[in-house]
């Protein structure tokens, strides 16, 4: 276990703006992307 | 084994749905330990702190642009030369996840560097070389979105995704053939792993969780490609009857 509270957590030992920029960012895009994909496909059945 | 059964969009179609649940469970399955070992056993780097813990999506997303462009390009070509239209589908669903993959690995190395190099962005040969592969990419979406039949886009596109190859081997050996603020391989096949072990578990967990993923997605994508190019099959409107 790396960290001693959830505030040591965020903190990142001080890079929390790059490692969670980095992080959120990601999941940010990857969630965006499943969406449009589910929204496209959807779309693609209804217009058959 | 006939491998060639599910060559043809009408018996792939349900095959891949089939398997994007599948792969995104993997996906899921490979995160969850991949992101555990990487912030909570993997220890803080004795000479970068935390901020090394983008690792754990950086490599991995770097991995998957240059490998999905690989994939990409070689469906493509297998398009171009036997006029196989699954291929070429699968070529097209297969870019924007690996754009997706690209845009990641620069900005998580941008988010990277400010701390360890003290700069957002540097003009080496890796960096570049990776932003050239987003903008091929880009140039392969934009060139078949611009083409209005799709048998001739996907010849463009392929030509365009074949002549980009170069680009990967340039990615690969940019760090040995310049000298680059990037540093060179930690993990190589020739060579053991200059990292600590729980650090390379991690990295090599969330990999086969990006790889599932991307996977997942490009089959989805496929799915819905498949539907939109062969809305007037045959096989559509008789599996649109029977299964409305």
């Amino acid at each position: 276990m790396n960290w001693g509270s959830l505030a040591a957590f965020i903190a990142m030992g001080g890079y929390g703006t790059y490692v969670w920029g980095s992080f959120g960012v990601t999941v940010l895009l990857i969630a965006i992307e499943v969406l449009l994909l589910v929204a496209r496909h959807r779309a693609a059945r209804r217009q058959l | 084994m006939n491998w060639f059964k599910y060559s043809s969009p009408q018996t792939f179609y349900p095959l891949a749905g089939r398997m994007v649940p599948l792969f995104f469970a993997l996906a899921a399955l490979f995160a969850i330990p991949g992101l555990y070992i990487g912030f909570f056993v993997a220890p803080t780097d004795a000479q970068q702190g935390e901020s090394y813990r983008i690792i754990f999506i950086h490599v991995p997303a770097a991995w998957m642009s240059m490998f999905i462009y690989v994939v990409m390009a070689f469906w493509a070509g297998v398009g171009l030369a036997f006029n196989t239209r699954l291929s070429s589908m699968m070529a097209s669903a297969l870019a924007p996840t690996g754009a997706l993959m690209t845009f990641i690995a620069l900005w998580t190395g941008s988010l990277w560097g400010k701390p360890t190099w003290g700069t957002w962005w540097v003009w080496d040969a890796r960096l570049t070389a990776e932003l050239i592969l987003l903008f091929l990419y880009f140039g392969f979406m934009a060139l078949q979105a611009a083409i209005d039949d799709p048998r001739r886009a996907d010849k463009a596109g392929a030509v365009l995704a074949l002549v980009g190859v170069i680009n990967i081997p340039i990615i690969t050996f940019s760090v040995q053939w310049w000298n680059t603020l990037h540093q060179g391989a930690s993990v190589s096949l020739t060579r053991s792993p200059t990292m600590a072990a729980t650090m390379l578990t991690g990295m090599l967990v969330m990999a086969l969780a990006f790889w599932m993923y991307s996977i997942a997605a490009s089959l989805l994508r496929a799915r819905s490609i498949i539907l939109e190019r062969e809305r007037n099959a045959d096989w559509v409107r008789e599996w649109r009857e029977a299964a409305p």
